[in-house]
């Protein structure tokens, strides 16, 4: 993997896209490994109890699967984000057999002397999930 | 129970030191749906220039966490935790999480805003390597639903 230059890089240019599959396996993977152990990621009664749909994805999930299109982008290596937000809109239903589609896609926002920013769509069922999702990168 | 309108500005003492393990980075990687052999495999990261696994840039809120428990638990602050949605969350990085780091979080609460009756509370918790060096400042704004 090579990384990617700011030569020929135009403001929404598509750089990345990416769908992913979540299941209920993801959501407990996610948990044991940050160590966020909410029941309402992984109890559709807790989940109902505080008046959800039923389970939700770990936002911190959603926010880190959403910005591995780009990391793949740059080569692979994360040490080019130099800064990564996102503001968190809607929930993310894992449903307990279905699953949850989660598609990401990441568009040239800016272009500036350290890099550029990359703008991400993420959506689920046609709905945008994070707001204002952005990727500062380091580009030569 | 209220948000304490005065916690702007207040600070809590450095977590004990959190040592990021070579299994831990390439556990979280993996919850994450990351497939980068820099965060996988150490000869590659090696050979990208890194001393060992890379963590993914989100890896940060599991020394973020520490911090956010310290306020969370703080009775005078305030903060339901039963009723605490997360609104937005930051990773602004002088570099990136190796595995061997050692790191170091302090947090400090920027601001505190109510809203329709709900609380907006913003923490910056800045972690640095046992250097004293900043790798990365993770700042979340939590929304605290009112009572109803």
């Amino acid at each position: 993997m090579s990384a990617p230059t700011k030569v020929g890089l135009s403001v929404g240019d598509v750089v990345a896209e990416q769908s992913y599959h979540l299941t209920r396996d993801t959501l407990v993977r996610y948990a044991g490994a940050s160590g966020d152990f909410n029941p309402i990621h992984y109890r559709d009664d807790v989940a109902t109890s505080v008046g959800l749909d039923g389970v939700l994805a770990h936002g911190m999930l959603t926010m880190g699967l959403a910005v591995q299109p780009v990391v793949d982008w740059l080569g692979g290596d994360s040490g080019k984000v130099l800064d990564y937000q996102v503001r968190f809109t809607r929930p993310v239903l894992v449903d307990a057999q279905g699953g949850a589609d989660v598609s990401v896609v990441a568009k040239v926002g800016v272009v500036d002397d350290d890099g550029a920013r990359i703008d991400l769509t993420v959506t689920f069922h046609g709905e945008t999930v994070l707001g204002k999702a952005q990727v500062r990168v380091a580009l030569s | 129970m209220p948000v304490n309108a005065e916690l702007a500005g207040r600070s809590y003492p450095p977590t004990p030191p959190y040592l990021v393990g070579r299994e831990k980075v390439r556990e979280f990687a993996r919850a994450v749906l990351a497939t980068s052999p820099l965060s996988l495999d150490p000869l590659a990261a090696r050979a990208a220039g890194y001393s060992d696994v890379v963590a993914p840039p989100t890896f940060a809120v599991v020394v973020q966490e520490h911090t956010l428990a310290q306020l969370l638990s703080d009775p005078d602050a305030g903060i339901d935790f039963s009723r605490v949605v997360h609104g937005d969350q930051r990773f602004s990085f002088t570099r990136p999480i190796v595995a061997g780091d050692e790191l170091t979080a302090t947090l400090t609460v920027t601001s505190v805003k109510t809203l329709g009756g709900h609380s907006m509370v913003t923490a910056e918790s800045a972690i640095v390597d046992s250097a004293g060096l900043h790798v990365v400042t993770a700042t979340s704004t939590l929304v605290v639903r009112g009572e109803e």
